[in-house]
């Protein structure tokens, strides 16, 4: 059996068992996701966005799905401990792909802003999501969108109303949590409306030692003068293999920033498309990956811009230890009128072993001529004079070569506004290019 | 309007009316086989060739296997659908004066005189510089100059025909030894029904003492140019080959379909020139020809050199990446490329760097300049398998854009598989700055003569790589394809 057929035999099996534990807004896109997930297939490696993973490996193994919506008994926070010392949060948790409606923070929340499952929200608010809900990810030609749009049954939303400021962080903790293989389907939904400002922390964690396939899809809309920072950390574990997709749109004089750092994975493919809707828009996306053993990265990036005067900056670090790969696809589209756009992109690597792999893809698609584009793309080692001049001062190789390469992801970190979180991250990095596993001590789940 | 405004538009429609200067015909009669492709026309193109059986098997081997393949789809250009059958796949415009019983060697003076005006003289004693030419038109080699002066160094310069006849060891060799014959689409078709081409052997420890130089030239309508080149530089030899093309105006659209292959022994040198200027199709984007186009180069001994440098300023579509396999140990590769696109031109180019060998390292510059209503893409890819210990590449790609509805587009892929590796890439795009524009005219420099300035200055570091007469030409050339781009 095909990998495609399996979740074809199961939707065409639990259709009603799905619809029954979601809501009508999301119910509605079903069955027109599933007849494009039938026509698409998954894409094979000869499509260019999926040139670095072949995902009919990573789509066939038999998953089991939590369609019934049961419950899953976890305290996350007697087992979850993972704070971020010194930053104030308005923490939420989603095991699986479940709201934890029972764990809500007790801080205050301004006034209309809504941080809730999406499937409450679906129902509680229909117009709202129904404006926005499979807007951007379209499934007719992308078949994880498809396949996402018609299995998941729950996932975030998050709405802050016109001119509202958040002044808290919101993190939202997803944690995989289960005692079979799993396969979760999240949605996000995120709508910042007009003027609207929020920071967003969204950190993946595994809690069971299984294998994990978790497939998102999410939404960002950005109002006009809005900004919004949207940190995601991954650190889950070998086992774990992420499928996501991420759309952002822009509009005028919105600023967006978008940070994604991958310290512990299985096999992670982030796919982000952002486009500039919007005269002076900004996007700043910044990613930064330590990976080593089997472990793989795809970060796939789109910005597309299609108004005047919009900015656009990108930076990815890798470092790539053991027989890890990673990919990086950045493609800048700037189309015709969009002129005095200012774009740049870098993509630097570090491959610390003859077997670890690395694919550099740094694009520039242009269709207007009064535009300042460039991109570069660099793989090479630690420079040797750097190593000569620590080591001569008495620092021993191996605390030299960590240095360097902490120096060198401490760019992408530098780019991180909230400074406890830096401070954190910093940390969480150091630990992981010393080779410890970047748990926090004391936390009993991130294994 | 200003002075200098009305005095520009001028300049504009003088230029405009100047269009593509290579763009006549040959009167001459020209033994044309039926259109179509099938086994048969391969079999009747090797027949009329004089060909040993190896030959035909081989094309027949590749055209079975042009017949399992798909067209591909993934440039970022748009192809006018290519009616296979509609295409004649041999002209030989030198028939009729074999026909008439002329001695050997002896050409037809209307040929002469195509050659004579396209600046190619076909007598020794008129050539200046000091450069041995082949002559190709459509599918038959008219004359090669200066064999006797390189024969005395052992050099073998001929059509690859003749070379098949008189050097069969050294073609049976190395054909298909580079680009295998089903290594892509184009690549097959050629090597089913390719016809003439160059053919270049340098000894061991022999520079060669001249450039060498293959003029092609398509003729005959409704026919498709599939010419094939095969350059051996055996150790420590040294070559410089220029390659040069044009065609006439037509309103359809012309296959240009070609297969280069180079193979660089031990401590030997090749350095291979492009001028490329086959007709563009006039500016409503009509007609022109299709350059489809698969060259490479194997590095196979330690310390060799191979170096590509192309202008490419000619073509409907150009569609081509001028590649090196890096085996040997030590060994080094250039890619140099200007590819300027007006009106309706689209081009797809760039090149491969496979670095297999240890301490191998490439350099990679390409300038893209597009105008008009052109699409213009660069499209590279730096590959460093394992073994590839120390290797080095540094990629640099500009582009330039000189109007708001054409498009400049960069495609790199980096590939490394090896630690001790460090791969460059580099990007820009911008159009010409508005300060350097208005220090010329502050100068008293218009803004036609400026924006020629300008671009040569930043095609400089490719041009500066061609032989001589070459930059010369390329640089005309520059200018003639972008005037009438500003204003």
């Amino acid at each position: 059996m095909s990998a495609e057929q399996q979740y074809i035999s199961l939707y065409e099996e639990c259709r009603e068992l799905i619809a029954q534990h979601s809501a009508g807004v999301m119910n509605d896109l079903r069955d027109e996701a599933f007849g494009d997930f039938c026509r698409l297939g998954l894409p094979t490696r000869k499509v260019e966005r999926y040139k670095y993973t072949d995902l009919a490996e990573v789509f066939a193994p038999n998953y089991g799905l939590n369609l019934q919506r049961l419950d899953i008994p976890v305290n996350p926070y007697k087992s979850f401990t993972c704070n971020v010392p010194n930053l104030s949060t308005a923490l939420y948790f989603v095991v699986n792909d479940q709201f934890r409606q029972q764990d809500l923070p007790a801080c205050a929340m301004p006034d209309g802003v809504v941080v809730t499952s999406l499937a409450k929200a679906a129902a509680e608010m229909p117009e709202l999501v129904a404006a926005h809900y499979g807007k951007l990810a379209p499934t007719r030609k992308d078949a994880l969108n498809a396949l996402n749009t018609m299995l998941a049954q729950d996932g975030l939303f998050v709405y802050i109303p016109r001119n509202t400021i958040v002044p808290r962080p919101i993190q939202v903790v997803n944690i995989l949590r289960a005692d079979v293989d799993l396969m979760v389907n999240r949605r996000v939904l995120v709508v910042l409306e007009e003027g609207a400002q929020a920071k967003l922390l969204f950190c993946d964690h595994a809690a069971d030692n299984r294998q994990f396939l978790c497939t998102q899809v999410c939404e960002v809309f950005v109002g006009e003068n809005a900004g919004l920072e949207l940190y995601e950390l991954e650190e889950t574990h070998v086992g774990s293999r992420r499928v996501a997709n991420m759309y952002v749109d822009a509009a005028a004089n919105a600023s967006v920033t978008l940070d994604s750092i991958t310290l512990h994975n299985g096999l992670s493919r982030n796919r982000t498309d952002v486009s500039l809707l919007g005269e002076g828009a900004e996007v700043r996306m910044y990613g930064c990956v330590v990976v080593d053993k089997q472990q793989r990265v795809d970060n796939n990036t789109l910005i597309d811009h299609r108004a005047a005067h919009c900015q656009s900056t990108e930076l990815y670090k890798y470092v790539l230890d053991d027989s890890a790969v990673g990919a990086f696809a950045g493609r800048v589209l700037v189309r015709e009128g969009a002129q005095k756009t200012v774009s740049n992109e870098v993509n630097a690597n570090l491959c610390a072993t003859r077997t670890a792999r690395m694919y550099s893809q740094p694009m520039l698609e242009i269709y207007a001529d009064d535009v300042k584009c460039s991109h570069g793309s660099t793989v090479g080692q630690l420079n040797e004079q750097a190593l000569f001049y620590m080591r001569q001062r008495g620092i021993s190789e191996q605390e030299a070569r960590m240095l360097l390469k902490y120096a060198f992801v401490g760019e992408v970190l530098e780019s991180i506004k909230l400074e406890p979180l830096r401070d954190r991250l910093r940390y969480l990095t150091e630990k992981r290019l010393r080779g410890e596993l970047s748990a926090c001590e004391g936390c009993k789940i991130c294994r | 309007m200003g002075e200098s405004a009305a005095l520009e538009n001028e300049l504009v429609r003088e230029v405009a009316a100047k269009k593509y200067e290579y763009g006549f015909t040959t009167d001459v009669e020209t033994d044309v086989i039926e259109k179509g492709l099938s086994e048969d026309v391969v079999r009747l193109i090797s027949a009329k060739k004089e060909e040993p059986d190896w030959l035909l098997d081989f094309r027949l081997k590749a055209f079975r296997r042009w017949q399992g393949m798909s067209w591909p789809s993934w440039g970022h250009l748009q192809l006018p659908e290519i009616d296979y059958q509609a295409i004649s796949y041999y002209a030989d415009p030198t028939a009729k004066a074999r026909g008439k019983g002329k001695a050997e060697g002896e050409i037809d003076p209307e040929l002469m005189k195509t050659f004579d005006k396209l600046g190619i003289p076909l007598e020794e004693r008129m050539a200046l510089s000091g450069t041995a030419v082949d002559a190709v038109m459509d599918s038959v080699s008219v004359k090669t100059t200066f064999r006797e002066r390189l024969r005395e160094k052992g050099v073998i310069f001929c059509s690859i025909s003749e070379a098949v006849k008189n050097h069969p060891d050294l073609v049976r060799k190395y054909l298909g030894s580079v680009v295998p014959i089903g290594d892509n689409y184009f690549a097959a078709l050629n090597s089913a029904v390719f016809s003439d081409g160059s053919f270049v052997y340098i000894p061991q420890g022999v520079r060669c003492p001249m450039e060498l130089s293959t003029y092609f030239r398509i003729n005959a309508r409704g026919t498709g140019q599939f010419e094939r080149t095969l350059i051996v530089c055996d150790s420590g030899g040294y070559v410089s080959y220029l390659e040069g093309c044009t065609a006439p105006m037509r309103d359809e659209n012309q296959l240009h379909a070609a297969v280069v292959e180079i193979a660089v022994m031990e401590n030997a040198e090749v350095k291979y020139s492009t001028v490329q200027n086959w007709y563009p199709g006039d500016s409503e984007g009509k007609g022109g020809v299709l350059n489809l186009v698969t060259k490479r180069g194997h590095l196979i001994g330690a310390g060799s050199r191979l170096s590509w440098t192309q202008v490419e300023t000619g073509s409907a579509i150009t569609w081509k990446y001028p590649s090196c396999i890096l085996s040997g140990d030590n060994s080094q590769a250039e890619f140099y490329s200007v590819a300027v696109t007006n009106h309706f031109q689209q081009a797809d180019t760039g090149t491969k760097m496979i670095h297999i060998g240890k301490n191998t390292t490439s350099t990679i510059i390409s300038k893209g300049i597009s105008a008009g209503r052109s699409q213009n893409s660069y499209r590279g890819l730096v590959k460093v398998l394992p073994g590839a210990e120390g290797a080095r590449n540094y990629s640099s790609c500009d582009s330039l854009l000189l109007g708001s509805h054409c498009g400049a587009h960069t495609f790199p892929y980096l590939d490394v598989q090896n630690d001790t590796a460090v791969v460059e890439h580099e990007a820009t795009t911008s159009k010409i700055s508005e300060d350097q524009l208005f220090y010329c005219n502050q100068r008293g420099i218009g803004t036609e003569d400026a924006v020629g300035l300008i671009v040569n200055g930043y095609a400089r570091d490719v041009l500066n790589k061609l032989p001589m007469e070459f930059a010369v030409e390329a640089q005309k050339l520059l200018g003639v394809s972008l005037e009438g781009t500003v204003g």
